[in-house]
């Protein structure tokens, strides 16, 4: 058995889960919620496993060293979802917010369908510039921060879609029903937004630390305004900027919200965009 | 102007103190700092006039969008930002001093009443058991508590991680902190560049943009240099420089290893392996043995050479590689005969009996190929870089602390209610008030549990 097919094992359970959660919001069933929970839980079971036979397999190549399987972009996709799934995990442990599986876990189910079908899983030994343990310690902190973001993204949309329903829905204090009913409270996930914050936001200052130790080790410049850099600190002023709106009368809720989402689609495109697409914008340099 | 009721500096100073301001300057540095992520940074004017229409170039240059981060605008976002911050704080600072150091510690009736987080009682009893057993009660359960007086009404004051209020103020400081380190660097560093051949030694360095060499004041001694691969793969595994360095004479560091992601300090400065090349022309050892005879000589030949063969012949190094496709060693040979005949000759390192089915006059092997390099590395001095670090130390430290410790004060007020005693209990915590609520909900019923019992 090979990592590969546990990964497409993985898709598929991230795949059923999502389509259980989001059954749950049109059945109410508990049930259902409970099963998607428990293809969530043994999916990334299996991906942590997963994970720890690929870090086997780097040291079977012929000549390699081995290394921990965090250095290209299949890797830290995989990498990423389990990293959503670890704080979406802890989120359900603690709060048993059903509704939030399915604004969760599509994000999981997405990069690693992607990963699975569209990218290259090829194990390449490291060359010379990502031989070191800052790499890992550098990913490690900035997927963490970005799962955080990920489910604050996620937990955000519904706060927005909430809120809306309680205007329609006349006098703002009660209860919205159908799907919505299913949400926790507007005051509980706008809660629940910042807490995931608070706990992306010290790990994306230390993923973008560890990047500036290691670049500093690797070649004696902390910060060089490089795009990937300069992204990632996009991304922290964002979110420097979602903490303190929280705390000023007129930018609370909605427009924090708003401030969550587009925090994580820079993050997103930090993480994607400046590979994929800026590559192209700078090619004229070369 | 609308500065009815306040004087201009003082609105100035609320300006400049406004949380609305701090949003607004991190949303501006976040959209501003796109803009160099999208247009490449620092290139020449020629290869921006490749892309780029005379006009355009000149606004965008004259923007100083080609250099933004450096720019006159961005640097002066920073600039309003830093100031921002310190305003802030110095404005907030003192009254958080007074919270930590000067709580207070007996609070009105309508203060009390503030508190969402109350509980009253009314006990038989008088003041000072009452008092003594509320003593013991926080201190069981929460934290020593002080106790006070005012006006016949007994105050005990408990409270727990006061210094939990400056997490906030630690993290703002923190980023003055990591500029201060930037701008030392800025001042007091340099980054420089140098490349020694294998064998060689230097007491200079490069500096970018500058014409002179800097003198070292030591010597660095370059041993060696290799580069490793995968297998037989061109994805490269190792760039090694062995490098030692001498001072006044002395040997101070013999023979380093130094490597990508291992460089080599030095009294303030950083070596770092960046790049290497050939340091002149490959040598040969090849080896020669005319057919059917048992006798081989043996040549040492530089790139380009000539050597005089048994038969009155001439072999010459044409070309010599490390790696020849994924053969290894490679080198060719042309060999000219007396009467000008000349003949090309390629001869590799890992198939010794390639040149024997050439069925030519000579067969020549090669035994090794040799190629001197120089290693190239990047020089550099930055003493701000501590600074930075305490300042990135301090920033997360500071946001734990901010986030997720939480300053949490108790009181029990203790009066004389007719012929009874009244205990009210009140608490709060400065964030996370949820999770405080449940805590001092359970408190509560362990209030009412010492208070009954005698
Ligand atoms: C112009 C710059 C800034 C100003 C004027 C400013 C001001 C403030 C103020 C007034 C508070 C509320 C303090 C309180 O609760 O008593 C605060 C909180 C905070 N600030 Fe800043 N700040 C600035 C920049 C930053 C930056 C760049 C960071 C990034 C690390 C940061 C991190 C924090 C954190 C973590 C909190 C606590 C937030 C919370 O309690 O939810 N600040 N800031």
């Amino acid at each position: 058995m090979s990592s590969g097919q546990l990964f497409n094992v993985v898709t598929f359970g991230y795949f059923a889960a999502m389509v259980l959660f989001i059954g749950f919001l049109a059945t109410r069933s508990v049930v259902v919620a409970k099963l998607g929970n428990l293809c969530a839980y043994i999916g990334f079971v299996v991906q942590t496993f997963a994970i720890g036979l690929r870090w086997y397999e780097t040291y079977q190549v012929p000549g390699a060293n081995g290394y921990a399987p965090m250095s290209n972009l299949y890797e830290s996709v995989v990498f990423f979802s389990w990293t959503i799934l670890l704080i979406y995990i802890m989120i359900d442990l603690k709060y048993k917010y059903r509704a939030v599986g399915a604004f969760v876990l599509p994000f999981a189910f997405l990069a690693m369908a992607w990963a699975q079908l569209g990218l290259n899983d090829a194990i390449a030994p490291l060359v010379p510039a990502l031989q070191s343990n800052w790499l890992t310690y550098h990913v490690i902190t900035c997927f963490l921060g970005y799962a955080a973001f990920a489910v604050a993204c996620g937990v955000s949309i519904m706060y927005l879609i909430k809120v809306r329903k309680q205007k329609n829905a006349g006098d703002g204090s009660s209860p919205a029903g159908g799907i919505v009913g299913l949400f926790p409270s507007a005051k509980i996930l706008d809660d629940l937004n910042y807490k995931a914050i608070m706990i992306g936001f010290p790990l994306l200052s230390l993923g973008i630390i560890t990047g500036a130790a290691w670049a500093n080790y690797a070649w004696g410049t902390y910060w060089s305004w490089d795009p990937k850099e300069t992204w990632s600190l996009i991304v922290w002023f964002i979110y420097a900027a979602f903490l303190h709106a929280r705390i000023t009368r007129g930018w609370a809720g909605r427009r924090a919200a708003f401030l969550s989402i587009i925090g994580f689609a820079a993050t997103i495109f930090c993480y994607l965009g400046v590979n994929l697409l800026l590559a192209g914008l700078h090619s004229y340099g070369s | 102007m609308s500065t009815k009721q306040r004087g201009v500096p003082s609105s100035i100073w609320e300006f400049f103190c406004s949380l609305k301001l701090t949003i607004f300057s991190l949303i501006s540095l976040a959209v501003t700092s796109i803009i160099g992520t999208v247009l490449q940074q620092n290139l020449t004017r020629k290869q921006y006039l490749a892309v780029f229409s005379k006009d355009t170039y000149e606004f965008l240059n004259d923007l100083q969008f080609f250099d933004m981060y450096h720019s006159w605008w961005f640097i002066g976002l920073l600039v309003l930002f830093c100031i921002n911050l310190t305003c802030c704080s110095i404005k907030r600072f003192p009254r958080v001093w007074r919270i930590v150091h000067h709580p207070n510690v007996t609070p009105t009736e309508q203060q009390l009443k503030a508190f969402s987080n109350a509980d009253e009682r009314l006990v038989k009893g008088d003041i000072k058991t009452v008092a003594e057993k509320m003593g013991n009660f926080l201190a069981e359960n929460f934290a020593a508590a002080k106790v006070f007086e005012k006006d016949g009404i007994t105050y005990l004051y408990a409270e727990k991680r006061k210094y939990a209020r400056f997490g906030v103020y630690v993290t703002h400081l923190s980023i003055l902190v990591i500029f201060l380190g930037a701008i030392i660097g800025n001042i007091y560093g340099f980054k420089g560049y140098v490349n020694i051949p294998e064998g060689g030694s230097v007491s200079q360095i490069w500096l970018r943009n500058v014409e002179a060499p800097l003198p070292l004041g030591f010597d660095v001694h370059c041993d060696d240099f290799s580069v490793s691969f995968y297998g037989d793969s061109q994805r490269p595994k190792e760039f090694r420089s062995v490098l030692s360095i001498v001072d006044g004479g002395e040997v101070k560091i013999d023979h380093r290893p130094t490597v990508v992601n291992d460089p080599l300090s030095y009294k303030g400065l950083t070596f770092y392996q960046s790049s290497y090349g050939p340091a002149g022309a490959g040598a040969v050892a090849i080896k020669v043995k005319v057919r059917g005879e048992d006798k081989a000589d043996a040549f040492t030949l530089q790139r380009g050479e000539t050597a005089e063969l048994p038969g009155g012949d001439r072999v010459k190094v044409v070309d010599c590689t490390a790696t020849f496709r994924n053969f290894g060693p490679a080198a060719q040979l042309a060999v000219t005969s007396r009467d000008g005949e000349r003949q090309i000759v390629t001869v590799f390192k890992n198939f010794a009996k390639f040149d024997e089915q050439r069925n030519g006059k000579y067969i020549f092997t090669l035994v090794d190929f040799n190629q001197l390099y120089y290693t190239g590395l990047q020089v550099t001095k930055d003493p701000g870089v501590m600074v930075v670090w305490l300042g990135c130390t301090m920033l997360i430290l500071g946001c734990l602390v901010a986030f997720f410790i939480s300053h949490q004060r108790m009181w029990v007020v203790i009066s004389e209610q007719k012929d009874k005693v009244g205990v009210r209990f009140v608490g709060t915590s400065h964030r996370n008030q949820p999770a405080f609520e449940l805590y001092f909900d359970e408190l509560k019923y362990k209030f009412r549990d010492a208070l009954s019992q005698d």
